[in-house]
């Protein structure tokens, strides 16, 4: 049973209750078609479960097989940094057909990034590096894959497609 | 079974590209990680060497080669190195077939495929640690990236 390594911390994007009692943190990869697939189905049990459920993600581009994804993720990054992490993960999620450097800019603007800022940011080696330990921290923690989706700490090895077999392993935690 | 740890890792010499070869011993002085897997192009394989791909500057950062190992010819490492932009060498064990596998106790006599095993060979040629994952599971890196701390 493969263990997340690297808690949770204030680095970390996180949706819904800080204090739930659940914590669910994804590995993903904006270019993935799997993680793409993942999306609405994490997106509805955070609907069920609501104030019950801290949603955690970090990123797992695996640069070599999905050319973009690399830039998607410090994309998010930077928008995190004024405070839209999520809507830019969402937007490109939901478009995530479209991830050249001009798609992430039209994003950019789309979410009401200020963009000469997001220009900046996206370049910042703090950025990079926040990718960068996310990507090994999950190495450390056994995501052999993306999606994968850490519950509590330890890696659910189920299958995520199963949205209701899901839910129910988080709600029975 | 798996050649144990303690043993002196088997020399061998195989393809890694149309016109070279590479010798373990030649690599000597380095921790080497030999990722034997069943083949190319495969769904599991893909991801396994995807990912190891991606994590290769935790392995060097830790003074390690990666060398992935299946009985694919040159020719078919070929393409999928190029198809995959892999970074660290595939070898063909390929003729006489599986006779690198065999010596590390990692080759499916049914199937005619290597088995999907994970060796670290210390600096001096002694295997130090060794996991064998099954085949249908991408046994990922931590637990390399584990041992290459322990082993120090």
């Amino acid at each position: 049973m493969s263990i997340l390594k690297f808690p949770v911390t204030e680095n970390d994007h996180w949706q819904g209750n800080t204090a739930a009692k659940i914590e669910l943190v994804e590995y993903g990869d904006y270019q993935c078609p799997h993680c793409g697939h993942s999306y609405p189905i994490v997106k509805a049990i955070q609907e069920i479960m609501g104030d019950d459920l801290k949603f955690v993600f970090r990123n797992f581009p695996l640069s070599y097989i999905h050319r973009q994804a690399k830039a998607a993720a410090l994309a998010a990054e930077a928008a995190a940094l004024q405070n839209k992490f999520w809507e830019m993960h969402d937007i490109i999620f939901e478009n995530q057909g479209r991830l050249e450097p001009t798609d992430l800019f039209s994003y950019a603007q789309a979410i009401g990034l200020d963009l000469e800022k997001f220009r900046h940011d996206i370049q910042l080696e703090k950025i990079l590096e926040k990718v960068e330990s996310d990507i090994e921290s999950g190495a450390r923690s056994g995501v052999n894959g993306t999606p994968s989706f850490f519950v509590n700490g330890k890696k659910w090895e189920g299958d995520w497609q199963n949205k209701d077999a899901f839910l129910e392993y988080l709600q029975n935690q | 079974m798996l050649l144990p740890i303690g043993n002196v890792a088997p020399d061998f010499e195989l393809n890694c590209t149309p016109d070279q070869t590479l010798k373990l011993s030649a690599l000597r002085g380095r921790k080497v990680i030999l990722a034997f897997y069943p083949a190319d192009w495969s769904l599991i394989c893909s991801d396994q060497i995807a990912l190891i791909n991606e994590t290769l500057t935790f392995f060097n950062k830790q003074h390690a080669s990666v060398i992935g190992i299946s009985v694919d010819s040159k020719w078919s490492h070929l393409a999928f190195t190029q198809d995959r932009k892999i970074h660290f060498p595939l070898l063909a064990d390929f003729e006489p077939k599986g006779a690198v596998s065999k010596m590390y106790g990692v080759y499916d006599e049914q199937l005619g495929e290597s088995l999907r095993a994970l060796f670290i060979i210390g600096e001096e040629g002694i295997i130090r640690w060794n996991y064998l994952s099954p085949t249908g599971i991408n046994p990922g890196v931590d637990g390399i990236l584990d041992a290459l701390e322990t082993i120090k």
